[in-house]
């Protein structure tokens, strides 16, 4: 018999189970992964280079497209580090919209991790369903800022604007009977607020449902149970945050241990896993939609009861009123210095963290007093969760790599920056 | 905070530990780093390397406006300014921990002297350092000493130079385009200019 040797696999960049770009060169020894070298910086766009040449505020958009799938989490890092740095004060209705639309962002970007993860390891299914749902979520990011994805709808000192109180409506089509259209219409009738508070009273329904789908079916079980298990003490070595941690029983969340905006007002959960294998990571993040929807209603109930401001009225940072600017002087002024040259931050460094869907999103911000930030360092969770891909998959077979891509729920675009 | 502040006061000396904006900065020797990291992981029990980044002090307070500005015009804004600088200490490693069993965070600085670019790496003590380290390498060229596997990580394979370094330019040093006659992909300067669209601007 010939002599057997190891094999090296080149897995991606261009592979549909591969979340992007990534590439990996994985020695095989048969089927067994023997080591995994993830090469990543093929999404490198220099967004921490780009931000040094940049006022404040025309970064807000890079954020959104770092980790493309949850973008308001990402600019909220950021607004609150500026915000941070100029001890600005935010207005109550503008944290609970902000917190609103946190939510609503983990449950968008759970539902592409669950149809995704779900669709590397071969359930086709729950990926049409989650879409369905997701699609929903993006009309609410669209009413409220006019882009589906990329919102830039956070700013210092507030939001860009109030939620709307109407929402667009599905239009007359040939593809469509009228009576059709009356029913996909029936939701969008209210304001922004109602058509959420529908969402919210219809998506426990749905998350029943991928979970009816998934977590009895054996082939599901089969494929994540028991796969890359990671101790508490080798998650927090690994430099895990968010659900990844927490799938290794480690209590740790932000928003109830170090609590941001208005998360200490409400009331929610934190699931933790038992094991930390892929199974347990699921079942967190199953979980954490759950109690993003609570958040939800609860915000709602808020918001409705609450009218007020969106925006502080510090017009150094914000913009002023479009009619004052007409016959105010200052107003005027305060408009061509904020459009110009924007805003200089206090000499000084500050590290700002929110709890984004897939970890601990931070934002290091150097400032030397000018109008640009001196140097922004993006600590993007991912990047730490790809870097224990070694470890996670070493010794498991060949197909349970795509497991873990999908348990890891990587996105290129915050792990390249 | 206000103990751990004692706590690292007493350890570190006081004038290495200042807060600002309910952060706490620990401004070390970037000589003895590691001895550093681990009483702060064993004993201050600081279990999680959260973050490492490099930050390349040359051009700290300048602005695009120093000099006589007003006989050049905007023009002079719009091409990024050479630094004048000498600095001995240009580049800073900085480390972000957390402590999930206290709840507590902390920032530790380590400034590095021009001429030796080098610093103990951590990776023993925080294996996650790894990574963050190849970046910090990567971007800055700052040299981590008994570090396993230290390559480049975000940018292209055979790429030249260390990008958020404040003398490399934005929009690069080459451009890259398929050579029909040659049949592969070449590398040639940069054709486009740098364009800054608002002037760096320091107000007290």
């Amino acid at each position: 018999m010939s002599e057997m040797k190891n094999y090296t696999l080149n897995f991606g960049p261009q592979h549909p189970a591969a979340h992007g770009v990534l590439r990996l060169i994985l020695e095989l020894d048969g089927e067994v992964v023997e080591r995994a070298d993830p090469h990543i910086g093929l999404l490198h766009r220099g967004t921490e280079k780009l931000a040094e040449s940049k006022p404040y505020n025309q970064s807000i958009g890079y954020m959104d497209r770092l980790d493309y799938v949850s973008m308001m989490c990402n600019e909220h890092a950021y607004v609150m580090s500026i915000e941070k740095m100029l001890g600005l004060k935010v207005p109550e209705r503008a944290e609970y919209i902000r917190v609103m639309f946190d939510e609503i962002t983990r449950i968008m970007n759970h539902l592409m991790w669950i149809g995704t993860h779900a669709l590397d390891v071969g359930a086709m299914s729950v990926f049409l369903y989650a879409f369905r749902e997701r699609e929903t979520l993006i009309d609410c990011y669209e009413a409220v800022s006019g882009s589906r994805m990329h919102a830039t709808y956070y700013r210092p000192g507030g939001v860009y604007r109030d939620l709307p109180d109407t929402m667009p409506q599905y239009l007359d089509s040939k593809l469509r009977s009228e009576e059709k259209l009356k029913e996909i219409n029936e939701n969008r009738q209210g304001s922004l607020l109602d058509f959420i508070e529908d969402f919210a009273k219809n998506f426990p329904k749905s998350i029943q449902q991928y979970s009816d789908l998934l977590t009895d079916n054996r082939i599901w079980k089969q494929r994540l149970v028991n796969i890359a298990i990671v101790s508490p003490e080798r998650a927090m070595q690994l430099g895990f945050t968010g659900a990844m941690l927490r799938g290794s029983g480690v209590e740790w969340d932000i928003r109830k241990n170090e609590p941001y905006s208005v998360y200490d007002k409400l009331d929610f959960e934190v699931p933790v896993g038992v094991t930390g294998d892929c199974y347990d990571r699921y079942l967190v993040r199953m979980e954490e939609m759950r109690q993003s929807t609570n958040i939800i209603n609860q915000c709602v109930a808020w918001l409705k009861a609450n009218p007020g401001p969106v925006m502080s009225d510090d017009h150094k940072v914000t913009p002023p009123n479009r009619e004052d600017m007409k016959d105010d002087m200052e107003s005027l002024i305060h408009h061509f210095k904020l459009f110009t040259e924007g805003y200089c931050l206090p000499e000084g460094e500050a590290y700002t963290a929110v709890e984004a869907p897939k970890g601990e999103f931070g934002v290091y911000m150097v400032s030397d007093g000018a109008n640009k930030p001196y140097r922004v360092k993006i600590r993007a969770p991912g990047f730490a969760h790809l870097a224990a891909m070694d470890e996670m998959s070493r010794g498991h077979m060949l197909s349970d790599v795509v497991t873990i891509i999908g348990s890891q729920d990587i996105v290129f675009g915050e792990v390249d920056r | 905070m206000k103990e751990l502040k004692q706590k690292l006061s007493k350890a570190f000396g006081k004038k290495n530990v200042t807060e600002a904006y309910d952060e706490l900065t620990l401004v070390i020797n970037s000589d003895n780093v590691v001895e550093v990291c681990h009483k702060l992981k064993d004993e201050f029990k600081f279990e999680i390397l959260i973050d490492l980044c490099g930050v390349d002090y040359l051009t700290y307070g300048e602005s695009d406006w120093n000099g006589n500005a007003s006989s050049s015009g905007f023009g002079r804004a719009r091409q990024a300014q050479k630094s004048t600088n000498q600095k001995d200490q240009r580049f800073g490693v900085i480390y972000h921990l957390l402590s999930v069993s206290s709840n507590q965070r902390l920032r530790v600085k380590a400034l590095l002297s021009t001429d030796n670019l080098m610093i103990q790496s951590v990776t023993k003590i925080w294996n996650c350092a790894d990574w963050f380290e190849r970046e910090a390498f990567d971007l800055f060229g700052i040299l981590f000493e008994n570090h396993n596997d230290l390559r480049r990580i975000l940018t292209d394979y055979g790429f030249v130079g260390h990008p958020l370094r404040k003398d490399f330019p934005m929009i690069g040093e080459v451009e890259m385009r398929y050579d029909d006659q040659l049949g592969r992909v070449v590398y040639e300067p940069v054709s486009i200019e740098p364009n800054v669209n608002v002037p760096r601007v320091i107000r007290k």
